[in-house]
């Protein structure tokens, strides 16, 4: 009975496996270059950069829930959307998404690089759908609960951060080209 | 006539300091507009260059700290109980390790020290539940080896303070499942479809005390474990709707008293023992719904000396847990409460008639001034079929991650 549980599990570990398949942690499902090209297609604006300010800080620190993001968010944008492909660490490596910001909702969501060893079904258009339509209140909230998937519980919340950091910084933008 | 070459030489010097200061004037004339735009821009290359070095040498924070490609992260909680006794203890204190030595292999490992001290006499204990190596086969799949956690129940592998409701973890998995259980082999875990996933582990097995046949008891913490009888794991996991997750799992080891022998004999036990476990997790917005059972049957064994002798071929248990959270005002930030309620029961001696179920019900709290930071608070009533042992008791907690 051992032999046999011991060949039955090599048998399925091996058939699940494939470890002739070539593998590695990190996934590209979309690179940047052709998310840009997919959300403004030919005419594809010049990137600008938003200085995240000490004022803006305070802000980005709350939504993000700690204060070691970049300084400088580069963003992509022209008469109607507002293009972002912004990073945050899941359990231990950064998610790179594209968030994509109309009349004050996103658009679109797309995780374009995902690094982590588990919670990969983030990059699942069930989970990225829910944003579409999303704002945020007064509190850089959603306005809308984002229903997680047990087992991705830290990708998602990074994910939603993100969501609400996009959001936040075209208001940003909007305000500053008054 | 002396005068007049001294006012030749003046002359010559004002004529020759006039024209200096011309000429400076000439050097200093404002720059262009065209100038002032490549000043500019020059100026904002070196602005620029000067933030990405600035930035490269910062790194970035989350969950994994440490740098380059070690990351490191912890949990802890302490708990006050009050029931028949009261008592406060720092419960766990945890620390956590990966290393990657590329982008496809990494290794893992968890240390935890239990009820602060260890040692001859001390109520604490030193564990190492984790320490493997994960290599990952395809974006999506990886196989490991070494010390892992069971992929069984929902708090065996994922149990952080701010993860789970109530102060103590439940008592269907302490004693069912049996949470927190780790074993040593080799296995696989990843996707097989668009929100199916699956854990296949190989494994040591537990070995139970042939006079008592209780599951917790049969943990052997792969510390100089017994290794006669392994035992194989599978789950299915179900994530495909957002905010639900559903799994199904099973575990069978063919002996798990290890070979032992009947008292007198040269017969050993030889006690199959079999785990179904289903567990369903649904949360949509601030409505939450968890649910789970688990089952062992144990080979019923010669009469008199068998599990089925102590009823413990049948053990069994599960329990409901509704519940609501509301945004509050955290630490520094947003926070979040959360309200539940859980009615539980188990029985490890379902074999027999009589009666011996424990039964319980917990309602409480929990408050995360921070997402990773959490207070608890519930109450639990307990009732044990046949027995005076009842401890209804008021618990409070604190725990955090990182």
């Amino acid at each position: 009975m051992k032999n046999s549980l011991l060949a039955i599990s090599l048998c399925a570990l091996f058939v699940l496996v494939s470890p002739f398949q070539e593998g590695h942690a990190e996934e590209v499902y979309l690179e940047p270059d052709t998310f840009l090209a997919e959300v403004f297609g030919s005419s594809l604006p010049d990137p600008d950069v938003l200085w995240i300010t000490k004022d803006r800080k305070s802000v980005t620190s709350r939504i993000m829930t700690h204060g070691k993001g970049p300084r400088r968010i580069r963003y992509w944008a022209d008469a109607t959307r507002t293009a972002w492909i912004l990073e945050e660490i899941g359990k231990v490596r950064p998610i790179t998404t594209g968030y994509v910001v109309k009349s004050g909702q996103i658009e679109r969501v797309a995780v374009l690089i995902y690094r982590e060893s588990r919670g990969w079904e983030v990059r699942h258009k069930f989970f990225t759908d829910q944003f579409v339509g999303a704002t945020v209140d007064a509190d850089y909230r959603l306005d809308r609960y984002i229903d997680g998937i047990s087992g991705a519980t830290l990708s998602v919340d990074a994910l939603t951060r993100l969501g609400r950091l996009a959001l936040y910084l075209t208001e940003e933008i909007t305000a500053e080209n008054k | 006539m002396k005068n007049n070459g001294s006012n030749v030489v003046l002359g010559a010097a004002t004529i020759g300091l006039g024209l200096c200061v011309a000429s400076s004037q000439v050097l200093a004339e404002p720059p262009t507009a065209e100038e002032m735009w490549d000043k500019i821009q020059e100026l904002e290359m070196k602005v620029e260059t000067t933030g990405e070095m600035i930035e490269e040498s910062a790194g970035s924070g989350g969950h994994g700290h440490g740098g380059g490609d070690v990351l490191w992260g912890g949990y802890a909680e302490v708990h006050y109980n009050a029931g028949d006794r009261q008592q406060i203890d720092v419960h766990r204190w945890v620390l956590f390790t990966e290393y990657e030595f590329n982008d496809k292999l990494r290794v893992q490992g968890e240390f935890e020290l239990e009820h602060a001290l260890a040692g001859e006499g001390q109520p604490g204990e030193v564990e190492l539940e984790q320490a493997f190596i994960e290599y990952n086969t395809s974006p999506s799949n990886a196989v490991f080896a070494g010390v892992v956690l069971v992929p069984v129940g929902m708090l065996n592998e994922t149990h952080e303070p701010p993860t789970f409701f109530g102060v103590e973890r439940d008592r269907v998995h302490s004693q069912i499942i049996p949470t927190t259980w780790w074993e040593a082999g080799v296995g696989s875990r990843g996707e097989l479809s668009e929100g199916l996933g699956y854990d296949l582990f190989f494994h040591s097995g537990l070995n139970v005390d042939e006079t008592a046949f209780t599951i917790r008891g049969g943990r052997q913490k792969v510390a100089e474990a017994v290794a006669n009888r392994p035992a194989i794991t599978g789950r299915l996991r179900y994530s495909g709707f957002p905010g639900l997750n559903l799994t199904v799992a099973a575990q069978y080891q063919d002996d798990i008293t290890q070979g032992t022998a009947e008292p007198g004999t040269d017969r050993d036990f030889d006690t199959d023992a079999t785990l179904l476990n289903f567990t369903a997790d649904y949360r949509s917005g601030p409505v939450g719904l968890k649910a789970m059972y688990a089952r062992w049957d144990l080979d019923e064994g010669t009469t008199g000396v068998g599990p089925a002798s102590l009823g413990r071929d049948e053990q069994w248990g599960y329990f409901v847990e509704p519940s609501y959270r509301f945004a509050v005002p955290g630490a520094g930030g947003d926070g979040e409460l959360g309200i539940f309620a859980r009615y539980y029961a188990f029985d490890r001696t379902a074999g027999d008639q009589t009666g011996s179920k424990e039964d319980g019900f917990t309602v409480g709290f929990n408050y995360w001034i921070h997402p990773d930071v959490v207070l608890k608070a519930d109450y639990d009533e307990i009732t044990i079929e046949n027995s005076t042992a009842d401890d209804d008791r008021l618990n409070l907690g604190i725990g955090w991650q990182f």
